[in-house]
């Protein structure tokens, strides 16, 4: 077992020994991780670190081969469907695609969870949604159909709905992608907001280092399906591990291959 | 040899599983449909979906068949003088036979492939992931009103078709070939029994369920076959292999439910 990453005061999230496998590929490798509360945590790594493999394990949505995954108090990986489903209801997720339904509205996206979780009244129900839809500026949006949106107008929607249920912890898978810098930089503002103003925990897989400096209080580095590196910022821009200063120095990874044996391997020899 | 065994046993497993993973799906659904907050809504949208606005093309269909038939029949009986019998004819192919295989068949091209499009598209943009995330069961939510808007809609769209192909047959008899209204009207009444009809619409309660979980499952279930990482070329795919399965397995079911009763 390798030694665990993260804090160790009340974690949000305490990952455990998890190994994940797709078929005969290992996608995940003994990651532990503690995820403190109320910050904002962001994992970060190359294309095919398990990024994305590990939050889908985080949501739920993947079962490891082996490990825990503990939110809130809850082994998500043993638990039954009912566990599962109240620590989702403490979750919002805003994903990379913001997977919004499209046949529905930006409002009744938004006013779904509400519909179905809750009982309050349509009044109720409508106000909630337009003080969500005013913090992320699309007030105007609100009977708009997904197909409608620009990709920064989607992202915000998105995050409308995953703090409509004002959730204690929120997931976003690479919130600035297809964004341009200005709109990527008033979602990271956003983000922050959320942090101070409504104290939720903040875990974001991303690999874009502006954004990452800007928002992070903690850094989580993947390389190769492990955790190879958790710590302040300053701790990540200090560390010596060639591989986290390659990926902060944008320096393309080296391939150390043998040429005479790759190219009998292209032609088949 | 080897190879082509090898093959064959793999898309056999294939086969097995899904339909495995289809009946799971059935059970699941049928136990969350039992489980409160009961909507009715999303079922009523469901059938005009699948219903409502399968009627034109059921009633063109229907039609024509049925003046086929009547076209078919008259040929055959007018050779052994025996053109009284046109009405018993076509009531029992069309009751029994034609009209739920047909209204399947219709329903399958028109709303099942239509299903299962939305629901591939849906997984590939991690729509139905985001429901799970919310705590809201994907299958309840978007399978369990689908299933029941089958079950209802289609014995009713067969009844229309059925109603329609024996109009059809009786514009071709009578008024084309001059049929006694009598003999084709009488021929049905006296020809028609109770459990023709109640096998009729037995088949379209199974081939509504058959059709509706088959066409779910496919886009549903997208993610764990081949055609999941194809993007939309995969929809493509599934929603063909969808059309297909769900027409063989009524064609099938059909001959087990004449063999059987």
């Amino acid at each position: 077992m390798t030694s665990v990453a993260g804090t160790s005061a009340s974690p949000a999230i305490s990952i455990r020994n998890l190994f994940v496998d797709y078929g005969p590929r290992r996608i995940l490798t003994d990651v532990n991780l503690d995820i403190p509360a109320s910050q904002i945590t962001v994992i970060m790594g190359q294309s095919g670190a398990g990024k994305t493999t590990l939050l889908r394990c985080m949501l739920g949505l993947k079962k490891p081969s082996s490990g825990s995954v503990n939110i809130l108090g809850t082994d998500i990986v043993r638990a039954s469907r009912r566990e599962l489903n109240a620590v989702r209801k403490q979750m919002g997720v805003a994903f990379q695609g913001g997977a919004l339904f499209s046949s529905m509205s930006v409002a009744e996206n938004i006013q779904l969870a509400l519909r179905e979780h809750t009982s309050l009244d349509e009044k109720t129900i409508q106000i909630m949604t337009r003080i969500k839809l005013d913090m992320v500026n699309m007030l105007a949006a609100e009977n708009l159909m997904p197909a409608e949106l620009s990709g920064g107008m989607t992202k915000r929607a998105a995050l409308a709905r995953a703090i409509i249920m004002d959730p204690k912890l929120l997931f976003f898978d690479e919130p600035s992608a297809g964004l341009d810098p200005s709109t990527a930089a008033e979602l990271d503002q956003l983000m922050i907001t959320l942090k101070t103003t409504l104290r939720m925990t903040i875990i974001v897989v991303t690999h874009e280092l502006d954004s990452i400096f800007k928002i992070a209080d903690h850094i989580a580095v993947m390389a190769n399906g492990r955790v190879i590196e958790f710590g302040t910022p300053q701790q990540i821009i200090a560390s010596a591990n060639p591989e986290i200063q390659g990926m902060l120095n944008r320096k393309p990874r080296e391939n150390i291959v043998d040429t005479d044996a790759h190219l009998r391997r292209l032609v088949g020899g | 040899m080897r190879r082509t065994l090898e093959k064959t046993g793999a898309t056999v497993l294939q086969w097995l599983e899904h339909t495995g993973r289809m009946f799971n799906l059935l059970l699941l659904v049928s136990f969350e449909l039992l489980q409160p907050p009961y909507r009715l809504y999303p079922v009523v949208r469901q059938m005009y979906f699948i219903g409502a606005r399968s009627l034109t093309l059921i009633v063109v269909s229907g039609l024509t068949i049925g003046m086929v038939l009547g076209l078919q029949f008259y040929n055959i009986l007018q050779r052994f003088g025996s053109v009284d019998l046109l009405g018993a004819g076509v009531s029992l192919s069309v009751i029994r036979e034609l009209g739920p295989v047909m209204t399947a068949l219709m329903v399958v091209g028109r709303a099942g492939s239509s299903i299962t499009a939305e629901l591939g598209i849906m997984r590939i943009t991690e729509q139905i992931d985001a429901m799970d995330c919310m705590a809201i069961s994907p299958s309840k939510y978007l399978i369990g009103p689908k299933l029941l808007a089958g079950l209802i809609s289609v014995p009713l769209l067969t009844m229309v078709f059925d109603f329609v192909a024996l109009f059809g047959g009786y514009f071709v008899g009578v008024v084309m070939f001059g049929v006694a209204e009598g003999s084709y009207v009488n021929g049905m009444i006296d020809t028609v029994e109770w459990s023709d009809v109640r096998i009729g619409l037995e088949k379209s309660l199974i081939f509504g369920l058959l059709v509706t979980l088959i066409c779910c499952a496919q886009g549903f279930y997208m993610h764990l076959t081949k055609a999941g990482s194809q993007g939309a070329e995969g929809v493509s795919s599934v929603t063909t292999d969808a059309v297909v399965l769900s027409s063989i397995a009524v064609l099938y079911s059909d001959f087990l439910i004449e063999a059987l009763f």
